[in-house]
């Protein structure tokens, strides 16, 4: 199991070996340069810092990525946040006219946290996670990544696991780059279920016509349900966990159920009951809605999203290749295409990789090969990271960027036509 | 009378819009409805330019308080609104009217661009009217409006439309099966579609947004908040140029704190409030700043000034008679330092000046609340002012407090004037105190707090006829008694008139 043993105390020690040897320094460079369409744009990006301590360091700004590399290297930042790109160089604002220092353009984020699903798993809490309620992100990337996709026609998505109990996503499109406080919060509320906190019981209510967008969403449900809820998650098993998802029906079905739950003691029979059930009675009726079955289905199972992270333009997120200080996790790239086959305690800790970097150093001593002084750091890099299990997901890092850099060329060929037609 | 022409008001808009001035359009006034976008070029009269104005702010007005007493666009709404547009003459059927419509929006954005309050109402009232008349205009027009302001949305084919029958159906309120087939879809940008992305009103696929005709005022909406909004903050620059013309300079400063709601210099109610009602009615029906007002005066047997014309105003304006008012005033100012005889002298004439009784009439109506916010703040010694507005918020914190104001009230009001709202504070305080969700009406006067209150506690029960003030003056030195009376004959007939004529009156 390729966790080896991680141990908070030995950050300080992991970290700059990470920094110096691993982190895939111009990959990241190459990302938020974003071609070199734009001037400034990596320069005016703003980054912070958390270091040994907890001392926490914004505004921080670099004119080339040797500038970033060393600056890195030096502070060995226990965490590091990508921010906006403003009008001004960030470390800088402190000279600029006050109201001048603006927040011009940042990446699309969503951040989705197992903890706000807490009220529906029964398998773990917190900041615990299981392959069980893994399911959950599972089913998060699939519905946002569609949406964001098919509905709002963004191409370019990174998916990043957090490091402990989450998901990120970046939409790097130059259109959603660009997008208002007004439009993110749109799009965060358009893509946004399940609301109510604490007092609310039924979070999830469903109207005629049900929009395409939830049908689209509820297909994918459909697919792990249940799998996931009412096997893995024990949802009709327990008096409890029956309780609470009775509470989410009218009064007249739920006394019903209860009766039928009397002899039937299969989850998935259950349920079958209570599909069979709420369609007869949707049926029946002659009111709208009443799509009960769905509702739960959605409360227990849809991306739960925070809006305010989506909203702000320059709201600070975990930066990919950053690692979780609590678990010694790397933000990695997850690749959507095989997403099922996804498992986050097979993520690299730093652990794990400075003791494969060393192993290969030994080996490397063994086959004899000497360790050019003259060779460029860089290319020592680059066999440093693929002597790693951090390979594979700094490939998918550079698919990525590959396929940035193709829509930008057809762009500008696009363009050049257009002229071309003069 | 006509006064000199203000073409350089008109080059300063120019200058705002950074257009050339190219002349009039001879098509500008084609159409009913217009998003303002090219600013009037011709000379206006100032007593036009007064008119207009007035006359726009008047409708705005109007707006706002529809807005509040109906659900926006229902059937009562648009019926209301319909009237007030053609009672304050802004019917858009002549290119007179479209005219006087293009020129007072105009003038209306030199007065409300200043603060961001003031241009956020004005935005907001001029959407609200702008969605109303377009939602009138046939779908040909509707169409039409759009050719001629350049919104080319695209049209979705019938193929696409074909294809996508049951995303549309099942994604726009309102269209079914059947009517699908004759409505015109538009394909837009979901960015320039935010408020129908955001509740989930709209069918989307790779980036835009499938709306329905009959939806796309909201997009038409969107544009026109964003373009009055810029044009709002580049008036703003040009501004102080236009307020050195001392003729433009007053009338831009009055509108923007105009109260032109009902001013209640004529009463219905003369003399249909006895003075022994004044205590409970304070408690139950008077605004805060009034209650403040009163109970100082009860408890220190004196007011300044600037209390004295808040609160007497008041007074007059709930009701009372002159002979009432000048009873009310001695009989507290007697109790404390102020002998009748210097009551005559220095305070019953301002009383009479305030009924109109001395000197000039005009200006002596009952303050609004924008009056008694923005003018006159009190200073030590004083109780006049709003104390949402000139209290410190601990004090006021305690005052609501012992006016038994629950926890979770007490926080809403101290939010609100936090944010500045202070009439809206006011009218959480009456929800509050007549435990009543909605108020059901936009505060801005005093007056029509007192109203409103009444007519929520069922007032208009009968009346206790006064108790003859001679017997009241038994008090105070038997010659006074006389000095009431001495002017009563042709006060009284003056008040007779008021009640026969109140007594005409609809209700």
């Amino acid at each position: 199991m390729p966790t080896s043993d991680y141990d908070p105390a030995c950050l300080p020690d992991l970290l700059p070996l990470y920094y110096r040897r691993l982190f895939p320094f111009s990959q990241y460079y190459r990302w938020l340069t974003y071609g070199g369409v734009s001037k400034s744009y990596f320069q005016n990006r703003e980054f912070s810092f958390t270091l040994k301590d907890d001392i926490y360091v914004r505004y921080q700004s670099f004119s080339t990525q040797n500038e970033l590399e060393k600056e890195i290297q030096k502070m060995n930042p226990y965490k590091i946040d990508i921010g906006a790109v403003y009008s001004h160089r960030p470390s800088q604002h402190n000279t600029v006219k006050s109201g001048a220092f603006q927040a011009l353009e940042k990446e699309l984020v969503f951040d989705i946290d197992m903890t706000d699903y807490d009220d529906v798993r029964s398998c773990c809490s917190a900041a615990d996670i299981c392959s069980k309620c893994w399911t959950l992100m599972t089913i998060a990337i699939r519905i946002l990544d569609r949406a964001l996709r098919e509905d709002f026609g963004f191409q370019h998505l990174l998916w990043v696991y957090s490091g402990r109990r989450g998901v990120h996503c970046w939409v790097c499109d130059e259109a959603a780059r660009k997008l208002s406080v007004t439009a993110r919060s749109a799009v965060a509320e358009y893509l946004s279920l399940v609301k109510g906190g604490e007092e609310t019981v039924r979070k999830v209510v469903l109207s005629d016509p049900i929009h395409p967008f939830i049908s689209q969403s509820l297909g994918v449900v459909e697919n792990y349900f249940n799998k996931y809820a009412i096997v893995d998650q024990e949802l009709l098993a327990s008096k409890e966990s029956v309780d609470r998802v009775l509470s989410l029906l009218p009064e007249d079905v739920r006394k019903e159920l209860l009766v039928h739950y009397q002899n039937e003691k299969n989850p998935v029979n259950r349920w079958g009951i209570l599909t069979d059930l709420v369609n007869q009675k949707r049926e029946m009726s002659s009111k709208k809605g009443g799509y009960f079955e769905k509702e739960i289905m959605l409360q227990y199972c849809y991306p739960r999203l925070d809006v305010n992270v989506s909203k702000g333009v320059n709201h600070l997120l975990k930066s990919p290749f950053s690692i979780h200080p609590k678990t010694g996790r790397v933000s990695v790239p997850i690749d959507v295409r095989n997403v099922d086959k996804f498992n986050p305690f097979e993520v690299p800790t730093i652990s794990l990789l400075c003791e494969e970097l060393d192993k290969s150093r030994a080996d490397e001593e063994e086959d004899g090969i000497k360790n050019n002084e003259t060779q460029s750091a860089e290319r020592r890099k680059i066999r440093d990271y693929k002597r790693t299990s951090l390979a594979k997901y700094i490939k998918l890092f550079d698919q990525f960027l590959d396929a940035m850099a193709h829509t930008r060329k057809g762009e500008i060929l696009k363009k050049s036509d257009l002229q071309k037609e003069f | 009378m006509k006064c000199t022409a203000l073409r350089h008001v008109g080059s300063l808009w120019c200058l705002q819009s950074r257009k050339v001035a190219l002349g009039s359009n001879p098509e500008l006034y084609g159409h009913c409805l217009q998003l303002y976008g090219q600013p009037p070029l011709e000379s206006v009269s100032l007593v036009q330019f007064e008119t207009f104005a007035v006359e726009r702010l008047k409708l705005l007005k109007s707006v706002e308080n529809l807005g509040v007493s109906y659900v926006k666009m229902s059937d009562d709404y648009q019926k209301k609104l319909s009237t007030e547009l053609c009672s304050l003459n802004f019917p858009h059927r002549t290119s007179v009217k479209r005219r006087k419509d293009h020129i007072s929006h105009f003038i209306l954005r030199l007065a409300y661009c200043q603060t961001e309050d003031l241009r956020r109402w004005f935005i907001q009232q001029e959407m609200d009217l702008f969605r109303y008349r377009f939602s009138i205009l046939s779908a040909k027009y509707k169409t039409e409006f759009l050719h001629r302001n350049n919104l080319k949305y695209d049209t979705v084919s019938i193929e696409e439309k074909k294809t996508l029958k049951d995303e549309l159906i099942n994604s726009s309120y309102g269209i079914s099966g059947a009517t699908i087939a004759e409505q015109e879809f538009y394909r837009v940008p979901f960015q320039d579609a935010l408020d129908l992305v955001r509740l989930r009103k709209v069918f989307l696929q790779v980036g835009y947004a499938y709306i329905p005709h009959q939806d796309i005022v909201t997009i038409v909406l969107n544009d026109f908040r964003t373009r009055l909004s810029k044009a709002l903050a580049l008036t703003a620059r040009s501004l102080p140029a236009v307020q050195s013309d001392e003729r433009l300079q007053p009338l831009l400063n009055h509108l923007s704190h105009a109260y032109v709601g009902q001013d209640y210099s004529f009463q219905k109610n003369i003399g249909k409030v006895s003075l022994e009602q004044i205590d409970p009615l304070s408690t139950t029906s008077f605004p805060l700043c009034m209650r403040q007002l009163h109970k100082a005066l009860r408890e220190q047997h004196h007011l300044r000034h600037g209390g004295r014309m808040q609160y007497g105003l008041f007074l007059k304006g709930v009701g009372l008679t002159l002979e009432q008012a000048l009873q009310f005033w001695r009989a507290e100012f007697v109790k404390g330092k102020v002998d009748s005889e210097k009551f005559d002298k220095a305070y019953a004439y301002s009383i009479r000046h305030m009924f109109g009784k001395e000197g000039k009439r005009t200006d002596y109506t009952p303050y609004s609340c924008m009056k008694v916010i923005l003018s006159n703040p009190p200073s030590q010694g004083d109780y006049h002012g709003c104390p949402f507005r000139h209290s410190d918020p601990e004090l006021l914190k305690q005052k609501l407090q012992s006016y038994k104001i629950s926890p979770g009230g007490l926080v809403q009001i101290l939010d609100l004037v936090k944010g500045m709202h202070y009439q809206l504070a006011c009218q959480k305080y009456f929800e509050l105190t007549h435990s009543v969700e909605d108020a059901g009406f936009s505060l801005n006067h005093p007056n029509q707090y007192f109203t409103e209150s009444q007519k929520l506690l069922g007032g208009g029960k009968e009346v206790k006829k006064e108790v003859e003030p001679p017997q009241r003056g038994q008090e105070i030195a038997g010659s006074n008694a006389q000095s009431a009376p001495t002017q009563s004959p042709k006060v009284q007939a003056l008040d007779k008139m008021g009640d026969l004529e109140s007594f005409f009156l609809d209700e």
